[in-house]
């Protein structure tokens, strides 16, 4: 058996094997089918400063090998975790990773201020992919200096390590991913959902309410393993890789890509013990591999 | 309820209508199907068919604890549920379940109000509010005679009212021609109870009538609907199957998919 410890900005993850936000809920969903306490650890779901509402219905559209989400971030406010979800999650012998988003550069500061008492919280995941109302909606992770502003306002204000989740929808991430590190970020996560759009031709109208959503599942991982490839070849600091991910085989191409450590998303709605398989599945092929070390894959592509 | 995730196997498929076909699924290690309650439902992995990447949400029918069969009424719907009919006898399929609240059972007398698919959960709920001791009554609509499946077994359970949008009747049964609020025997007065699951609009109308019963005015949950919107995981976390209620969005999956009309913006 390998060793399947991973480090992350100095935090310590018992195997490479984290849930991506919003699709496992607050990690409780999914006790009946797993031990949480066997993962590296668990991102709970996206939360910003306010309660949002999100979208309104439909919201999710099924595509060959993937879906399209408009969900919308909709979430119940920090102080809402801080005083009802925390409580319930701290005991847990995981990394519980809280997902912070916002619509404003004020509002990630202030989350993220908050977020600092949380003792149980080792890090936090920003998701800069949110489009910033007081820049005209415009994605902060879409041009680097909006991206280098958020994350370095507020790696000033919270205390422990920062990763910045990354979205697939720019030109260049590798510039973006770049951008971050020079601001401050502890590690980059990717990558987000991929922007898409699914039309009923009976209908004549678009599936979602909202037009346009973020696609997920395995039609986009290898639009994933590029970003990670690309971005593993422009910064110094540690990568989380997701994207498609359904299984060990798909969880160890994005470690070779270059990631540290993976995270499992909407694989968690087709098979809620996705995550424990994947885990078995990886120290099988280091096994079989001849790996003493989960760390002896990452980046390994012989290109 | 202890939710689960395991591989049964197809007993039978039959094909019942058109569209309509019935699953009796066991599980595939022999092991005692896990405890549901009524209106709850099952997802059901689609194996085999590239176009179909989710889970299939479908409503417990029936479970039949003596020969450990767990029923699966399914409507041919798109790619997923034609695959389903397409199974054999023998065939494997993973399901994830039990999922979601289920009915509350309560009232001595109680209405089951059922139109096409949607009278699927409405068995095992009859089946078990007759255990027990309560009255049950069935008013089940469809476009046309032909469309009423499984009649002999609801029969079993209550007494059976249809209606049907173009008035061909059943022999032996009260049935009239129209939408079931129509039917001459769903007025106020009569029952303490009434329970749910159809098309949207005939879920509206009943939940429309029902609102002006003195009845419905004095109880909570004298009326619950079972909504079906679509979903991924099924279970609470996805955040794609909510309904817009007086309360906020709630997932149809995890707080559904069963609602109290009064909770409901209709």
């Amino acid at each position: 058996m390998a060793n399947l410890k991973t480090t992350i900005a100095g935090i310590e993850f018992k195997n490479p094997v984290l849930t991506a936000s919003g699709t496992f809920g607050y990690g409780v969903e999914f006790e009946d089918f797993i031990d949480l306490n066997r993962l590296g650890g668990f991102i709970v779901k996206g939360t910003t400063l306010h309660p949002r509402q999100g979208n309104a219905y439909p919201r999710l559209a099924e595509t060959p090998s993937g879906m399209i989400n408009a969900v919308g971030l909709q979430n119940k406010g920090v102080q809402y975790f801080i005083d009802h979800i925390y409580p319930r999650l701290k005991d847990y012998d995981t990394n519980v990773i809280v997902n912070l988003s916002g619509s404003c550069v004020e509002d990630y500061v202030t989350g993220a201020e908050m977020l600092n008492s949380l003792d149980k919280i080792p890090c936090i995941e920003l998701n800069i992919s949110c489009p910033n109302v007081k820049a005209g909606g415009m994605g902060f992770g879409t041009q680097p200096k909006l991206a280098e502003e958020v994350v370095s306002k507020v790696r000033k204000a919270y205390k422990k390590p920062l990763i910045v989740k990354l979205t697939p929808n720019v030109t260049s991430i590798a510039d973006i991913a770049r951008a971050v590190e020079a601001a401050g970020a502890d590690s980059v996560s990717l990558i987000n959902t991929v922007l898409a759009m699914a039309v009923n031709a009976e209908t004549q109208r678009p599936v979602l309410s909202t037009v346009t959503g973020g696609m997920s599942g395995a039609a986009v991982k290898p639009i994933a393993l590029r970003c990670v490839w690309q971005v593993y070849n422009a910064v110094q600091i540690p990568i989380v890789g997701l994207g498609g991910i359904m299984n060990a085989t798909d969880a160890i191409e994005m470690m070779l890509c270059g990631a540290r450590a993976i995270e499992v998303g909407t694989a968690n709605f087709i098979d809620p013990t996705a995550t424990v398989q994947i885990i078995d599945g990886i120290n099988e092929y280091l096994d079989r591999h001849g790996c003493k070390d989960v760390s002896e894959i990452v980046g390994a592509l012989k290109v | 309820m202890k939710k689960t995730i395991a591989d049964f196997k197809v007993v039978s498929n039959t094909t019942l209508t058109e569209r309509l076909f019935l699953m009796k699924l066991t599980p595939a290690d022999g092991s005692v199907i896990a405890e549901a309650k009524p209106g709850q439902f099952v997802e059901v992995r689609v194996d085999g068919e590239p176009k179909v990447f989710l889970r299939r949400p479908i409503s417990i029918h029936r479970i039949d604890r003596e020969n450990n069969h767990l029923w699966l009424l399914v409507q041919k719907a798109g790619n997923g549920t034609n695959r389903l009919s397409e199974l054999c006898a023998g065939d494997k399929l993973n399901i994830v379940y039990p999922l979601g609240n289920g009915y509350l059972l309560e009232g001595r007398r109680v209405l089951l109000v059922g139109g096409g698919v949607g009278i699927a959960p409405l068995l095992e709920t009859g089946a078990v509010l007759k255990q027990m001791g309560s009255e049950v009554t069935y008013l089940l609509g469809a476009r046309s005679a032909k469309d009423l499946v499984e009649l002999d077994e609801y029969r079993k359970i209550g007494e059976v009212l249809v209606t049907t949008e173009d008035g061909s009747v059943i022999d032996g049964l009260d049935c009239q021609k129209g939408f079931v609020t129509n039917h001459t025997s769903f007025t106020s007065g009569r029952y303490d109870a009434v329970r749910v699951c159809g098309p949207g609009p005939m879920m509206k109308a009943v939940a429309k009538t029902v609102a002006l019963w003195p009845e419905q005015k004095e109880k909570s949950h004298y009326c619950e609907v079972s909504l079906e919107n679509k979903m991924a995981c099924g279970l609470g976390v996805c955040l794609c199957c909510v309904e817009d209620t007086k309360d906020g969005h709630k997932c149809v999956c995890s707080d559904g998919p069963v609602f109290d009309i009064n909770d409901l913006k209709w």
